[in-house]
């Protein structure tokens, strides 16, 4: 396989059509699901939603149309951060929780990378909190695939951030007593300018939020439910199944928020002001609220998020909360020493200037 | 006019409230002395409270400087002057001055309250308690408000000159006549010219106040030193490793990516190196110290040099990250600016007291090479090495300065850049194995059978995409392994590839003039100053001292056994609890003795030939 960077000659496009991925190279022969597919043997329980994941995202690689070795994953410790030694890329199986802070390394210094950062619930919220929140608030260009099943699963059944109060568990037989992170509303307040949910189960879904995430350019969060078959098991049968069109509420940019089997549910602004689920047949057509993702302020994002349960699960929007426009950090800080080296015309020379400093004086 | 007396050295200490300019005072005497020719070597000391409260004694901020017509190691022990603006200053400071040293104190702020605010019940200016001093009172903020009355400042800005006031008046006696200092405030203070020319004319009238006050017995001369022939310039620690690091990254042709968190006294490497960024350098203020050096390794890993700089409670948050990049084998440079410890302990202080957790501060088997710099200028060539062994073995390194290091300056011999040897990164380019089926294959842990290196291969690289991680690695493919042979071989070989590193390092050069010392002194890090200062002590009174300094902690050099083993007795200065000393001691099975200070500041070179001079004159009775 060769590249190159300026002129493809097949029929990929210049430059990648998603802005994520502006300036890294294409491969000048497509590329296929197989390209992606690593020698390792997949070590996940059998079920486990981290396979559907990993199928979705190898069947959508080829289509973004980079080379394999522009492509780097990054994860950090659980069973979701096993991902990178499954795709034929570069990659890094890090720590615990840091992931985000390597990424942010590898993005500023190199443009033409195409960069995933593959984490859990418990990497990302807990031991990597502090990282994942600055990363979102910089706007470093990458795109986070939270993988949360609601449970720690490498180290055998625990609590996590995002599991419901009460959750007997082994580190918890009496019930957790703490309340959980709603990943999608913690993210738009830490200055995220992409924000999404998708589902394990629902593969077309999975890969058009990867897809909008790549086109984003700048930090895209993804929050992916994912089931535990094994320590967490139907987490979320309710969004799943028949009961799915019930409970989940399709974020459509620009389009009205109504669900339900027939569309018989919709999102009103309630009498108190917040956002509400009401009876379509009863309110009228222009009290449901229309999907914008490109809002400015976070705050209608934020009221979106809230309609998450966040005990047991019956109820979550998905698809893209937030989608708008910022200055990626890595971009800013690539044309900070960019604009510096202008002018420079022999690094050695100034270098030696930089030594000798202002104040010489010569012994004889 | 004034007598002139000649003197082959001085220490001058200024010492006043941490708003009083101190520092800034400091580093214009010492740039007026260094760009004389003096050799200098200076000791900022300073609160850490960025305002503490004013007038009281953990208020006090000075700066030592100890300037000479020879090649001098330490900021000196006792001042012979000292410049004392306030009842705090004074008090703080008397104690360490030389019997007959120079005292000139301002007097303004010496009232009763002031006094009694420090302790003081009567006023000692008055009294005979300063009888075994020279004592000189000035109110040189009365005469400082004087002379810039024209200027129309209030009184407070006004007074607030008074530290140049006090800079002219010591320019003056110790014959410096140098226009540095105008221009330096013409060029500070350019954007407030009421400030500027205050401060100017400040500095003149302080200068021509000794030149027409009669308070003043001499005035003095210190030629400048015979040092060897090239160009100088004055450096601070932290500068010069900032510049080793740009120098390294260059010479390697590698972008340079700091990754870092603000931290005392380690912070001026990122203010160094955020203004570089013509260099192709990064600088990347991270959210903690884990992100920092995280995404240093990140950088590593694109194929940049990745650096991070702490001081010793930012190194116990990186040693995981640490230990992921001994684990991935990829370069990574630490710099670890010591401070004293434990927990915050005291941050503007100094110590080497990291010695033990940068070498062993890490979970499993984890051989991490360690340098550590001798004085200010050497923080250059320190920075420069750590990169070079950073890139050739693909190992993380940390390099080890202190506070006094880092804040310290001294003159530097700049070097040609060209004469600086190149550094190849020498990135893997293609395939390096055959599998089992004849077909060309990557194998990301295949060694060099030489240097035990891995291949560096960034992403971009066609046919050599690769996984990495801090799971243990299967011997050349790098694949994940559990298998008990596997691990041991993999513990041994990076352990192996750590030691190898003594082939690539200079022997040590025993300093023994006599060649027949029975005493060896051996130092590490900023110790080097006051050891030697001691051993010239010690040969001046005609006994015999051996003396060797290491720059490399892990693996230390393949002479070091030998030259232990042929010494009656072994002194090992620290500013620890005798970190070195247990490892030589572990190590070479040598009854090494630690002499041991924890002080937070230099350890004292008379105290310290004293006990040099002991040790000589106990061996010689013995026999």
């Amino acid at each position: 396989m060769s590249t190159d960077t300026t002129q493809p000659t097949t029929g990929h496009p210049a430059s990648p059509a998603y802005r994520g991925l502006a300036g890294v190279p294409l491969s000048l022969e497509p590329l296929n699901r197989k390209d992606f597919t690593s020698d390792q043997e997949v070590r996940w329980c059998p079920g486990c939603g981290d396979y559907a994941i990993l199928a979705a995202f190898q069947g959508l690689m080829p289509e973004f149309g980079i080379t394999r070795e522009n492509t780097v994953i990054i994860s950090g410790i659980g069973c979701s951060s096993r991902f990178p030694y499954y795709v034929d890329s570069y990659g890094m199986h890090s720590i615990h929780g840091r992931a985000p802070a390597i990424a942010t390394g590898v993005a500023t210094t190199r443009p033409d990378l195409g960069v995933w950062v593959v984490t859990g619930d418990g990497d990302a919220l807990s031991i990597g909190g502090n990282h994942l929140i600055h990363a979102m608030r910089r706007n470093v260009n990458m795109t986070i695939m939270l993988f949360n099943n609601r449970i720690y699963g490498l180290t055998k059944g625990q609590y996590s951030p995002t599991s419901e109060i009460g959750k007997v568990t082994k580190s918890t037989p009496l019930g957790s007593l703490d309340q959980p992170f709603n990943p999608v509303s913690l993210a738009l307040g830490a200055e995220a300018s992409f924000v999404a949910r998708t589902i394990d189960s629902d593969r077309k879904h999975l890969t058009e939020v990867m897809k909008a995430a790549a086109n984003h350019r700048g930090t895209s969060l993804i929050e992916i439910y994912q089931n535990c078959p094994i320590f967490n098991d139907g987490a979320f049968e309710e969004l799943k199944g028949p009961s799915a069109a019930d409970a989940l509420i399709p974020l459509v940019h620009g389009e009205k928020l109504v669900f339900g089997r027939d569309g018989q549910q919709c999102i009103v602004r309630g009498p108190s002001g917040s956002l509400t689920v009401a009876a379509t047949a009863e309110v009228d057509e222009d009290q449901i609220l229309v999907h914008d993702a490109h809002r400015a302020d976070p705050a209608f994002a934020f009221e979106l998020s809230r309609l998450t349960d966040s005990g047991v699960m019956h109820q979550s929007p998905i698809g893209v909360f937030r989608d708008v426009e910022r200055p990626a950090y890595d971009d800013l800080a690539r044309e900070q020493v960019e604009l510096a080296q202008q002018g420079t015309d022999d690094p050695e020379d100034a270098l030696q200037t930089l030594l000798d400093g202002k104040d010489v004086w010569v012994v004889a | 006019m004034t007598k002139v007396q000649t003197l082959d050295r001085v220490v001058i200490r200024f010492a006043g409230d941490s708003g009083d300019g101190m520092q800034l005072t400091g580093d214009r005497f010492t740039a007026e002395a260094a760009t004389f020719g003096n050799d200098i070597s200076t000791l900022p000391n300073f609160p850490a409270e960025i305002r503490a409260p004013q007038g009281t004694l953990p208020g006090v901020s000075s700066f030592q400087l100890h300037f000479a017509n020879y090649d001098i190691v330490t900021p000196g022990d006792r001042p012979d002057v000292l410049v004392a603006m306030n009842p705090a200053a004074l008090k703080a400071n008397i104690g360490d001055l030389a019997h007959g040293g120079l005292v000139i104190v301002d007097t303004a702020d010496f009232t009763k309250r002031n006094l009694t605010k420090v302790g003081y019940d009567e006023n000692p200016l008055e009294n005979d308690s300063l009888q075994n001093y020279q004592v000189v009172t000035l109110d040189l903020t009365g005469m400082t408000i004087g002379a810039v009355e024209q200027f129309g400042l209030g009184r407070k800005d006004s007074s607030r000159a008074k530290n140049m006031f006090a800079l002219g008046l010591l320019s003056w006696l110790y014959s410096r006549e140098d226009g540095g200092t105008e221009r330096f405030l013409a060029e500070k203070f350019a954007k407030k010219p009421a400030i500027r020319d205050a401060n100017i004319a400040a500095y003149k009238a302080g200068y021509a106040f000794g030149e027409t006050t009669e308070v003043f017995a001499h005035r003095y001369e210190v030629s400048p030193a015979t040092m060897p022939p090239g160009r100088y310039r004055q450096i601070s620690g932290n500068a010069a490793t900032a510049y080793g690091l740009i120098t390294g990254a260059q010479k390697a042709g590698l972008k340079l990516f700091l990754g870092t968190y603000p931290i005392t006294p380690a912070s001026d490497v990122l203010h160094e190196l955020s203004k570089r960024k013509n260099f192709g350098v990064y600088t990347f203020q991270a959210e903690d110290e884990i992100a920092a050096v995280g995404a240093a390794l990140g950088a590593s890993f694109a194929g940049a040099l990745g650096v991070t700089s702490t001081s010793g409670p930012g190194m116990a948050l990186k040693a995981e990250t640490i230990g992921l990049a001994l684990m991935t084998e990829l370069p990574l440079v630490v710099v670890d600016v010591q401070r004293a410890g434990p927990s915050t302990g005291m941050p503007t202080k100094t110590e080497q007291a990291d010695l033990l957790q940068v070498i062993h501060g890490r979970n499993g088997e984890s051989p991490v090479p360690v340098v550590a710099a001798a004085s200010p200028a050497d923080c250059f060539d320190t920075a420069v090495e750590a990169v070079r062994i950073a890139v050739k073995y693909r190992t993380p390194v940390i390099m080890l300065s202190d506070g006094y290091l880092g804040n310290g300056a001294e003159p530097w011999r700049i070097p040609t850049i060209a004469s600086i040897p190149p550094i190849d990164p020498g990135f893997a380019t293609g395939t390096n194995a055959v599998d089992g089926s004849g077909k060309q294959v990557f194998q990301p842990y295949k060694r060099d059978p030489e240097t035990l290196a891995r291949p560096w291969a960034v992403p971009g690289t066609v046919g050599l995409e690769h996984r990495i991680g801090g799971i243990e690695k299967a011997v050349d493919t790098g694949n994940v392994s559990y298998d008990p042979a596997n691990h041991e071989l993999m513990v041994r070989t990076r352990q192996a590839k750590v030691d190898g590193i003594v082939r690539d390092i200079p022997d040590l050069v025993v300093d023994d003039p006599s060649g027949e010392a029975k005493v060896l002194v051996v130092g590490w890090g900023s110790t080097y100053g006051p050891i030697t200062a001691a051993a010239r002590r010690v040969r001046a009174t005609d006994r015999r001292i051996a003396q060797i300094h290491l720059r490399h902690l892990n693996p230390m050099p393949a002479n070091l056994g030998d030259i232990l083993k042929r010494y009656d007795t072994v002194i090992v200065p620290e500013m620890n609890l005798g970190q070195l000393t247990m490892l030589l001691r572990a190590k070479f099975l040598v009854d090494a003795q630690c002499f041991s200070r924890v002080r937070g500041l230099p350890i004292s070179p008379s105290e310290l030939a004293g006990e040099l001079t002991e040790a000589i004159d106990g061996l010689a009775t013995e026999k």
